[in-house]
């Protein structure tokens, strides 16, 4: 059973300590109603981080247990980021009545994605169907990259000019992007030992951005997005 | 294969979001107007700031108390800002027109650290007349 050095200690400890630091910025600023999704996720991942804890404590970093959970309640965590895209969505999309329309491709998008994991892990004979949860979580993170990026395009397209918004997006896309990159490079060469520090850190990105957002920019800031996006002299 | 394809794209969104991203933040913080404290200690005017200066800011904002909120910002804009010298070192000579664009955005990153170090100065300010007032 490997067991944990004061630098695991010290990443899960910052984790919990920024999911709830951001949990806290959501309540006092007063958010919870309008980002319900949002503090859906900072729950979710707080008790993912409970139930990692304690099974790491139990059954040891490089145990099945320990693989199982990580995984599946990643995948559970992948689900809550798909309900914050559809809000996101359906904030950008608000004036045009569009929400069920976008929240139905959505969920068949998340089928569709398990569908074609498990479709794909089986017709591979030489491969473990126990690969199905690391092939889920990256085909799972990539259509999130997909999502995220057809839903900037379409701000972009429509000038969407609140600030809020555009930072949650794009901090959304920072995110997803770099956990598709990681799983995929994983899927291609075998991580090394040091990614075990990597990967909390890049758990702290998205509640430390809203952290950021929620706590400098007002709900009714605005930004041209032709300054985010385009050279400006 | 498919991994390999996941692995190239995503690696272009990731550079795509995070450039637009920490844009978006040195964007914000042109709002905020600097202090004329924040002017006098790192000697420049409160509309600009060079970029040169950036290296120079990130030292006073590492000598700040930190609130506790504004490190992430601080970091990708240093991040940004170090993409921006590996891009200036790659285009620079060859495009002209790049250098100026390049040499206008490490500007806005010195800004944006030079806003960080503003509220860091008016926070420990806050702090000391606080502790003055027990």
């Amino acid at each position: 059973m490997a067991s944990l050095g004061p630098v695991d200690y010290a990443l899960l400890f910052a984790g919990f300590g920024v999911h709830l630091f951001c949990l806290a910025c959501l309540v006092k600023k007063g958010s919870v109603r309008r980002y319900f999704t949002l503090v859906l996720y900072l729950c979710s991942s707080i008790a993912a981080g409970v139930g990692r804890c304690l099974i790491l404590n139990t059954a040891g970093f490089n145990s099945n247990n320990y693989f199982y959970f990580y995984f599946y309640s990643d995948a559970l965590l992948i689900i809550c980021l798909y309900f914050i895209l559809m809000s996101l969505y359906s904030f950008v999309f608000e004036e045009m009545d569009v929400s069920n329309q976008v929240r139905a491709g959505a969920m068949f998008l998340l089928a569709g994605t398990a569908g074609i994991s498990y479709y794909m892990i089986t017709k591979s004979a030489d491969r473990l169907v126990t690969r199905f949860v690391i092939e889920l979580a990256q085909n799972m993170y990539f259509v999130g990259v997909v999502l995220t990026y057809l839903l900037w395009g379409a701000m972009v397209k429509l000038r969407e000019n609140r600030t809020r918004v555009m930072q949650l997006v794009l901090s959304m896309g920072v995110y997803v992007s770099l956990f598709a990159t990681s799983f995929a490079l994983g899927n291609l060469h075998q991580m090394p030992s040091i990614a075990r520090y990597y990967y909390p850190l890049m758990d702290m990105w998205l509640p430390a951005s809203w952290i950021y957002t929620f706590l400098h920019v007002p709900e009714d800031a605005r930004m041209a997005t032709a300054r985010v996006v385009a050279p400006t002299q | 294969m498919i991994a390999a394809l996941i692995f190239l794209v995503s690696v272009a969104t990731l550079l795509q979001f995070f450039v637009s991203y920490s844009r978006s933040v040195i964007v914000a913080s042109r709002r905020h107007e600097l202090s004329e404290e924040a002017c006098e200690i790192c000697g420049f005017t409160a509309q600009t700031v060079a970029g040169d200066k950036f290296g120079r800011l990130l030292q006073l904002i590492s000598l700040c108390p930190e609130p506790g909120v504004d490190s992430l910002e601080v970091r990708a804009v240093a991040l940004y800002f170090r993409l921006l010298d590996a891009a200036r070192l790659m285009l620079g000579v060859g495009i002209p027109s790049a250098a100026t664009w390049i040499e206008s955005e490490r500007s806005g990153c010195a800004y944006a650290a030079a806003v960080v170090l503003d509220r860091r100065i008016a926070y420990s300010r806050s702090m000391l007349e606080h502790q003055a007032g027990r």
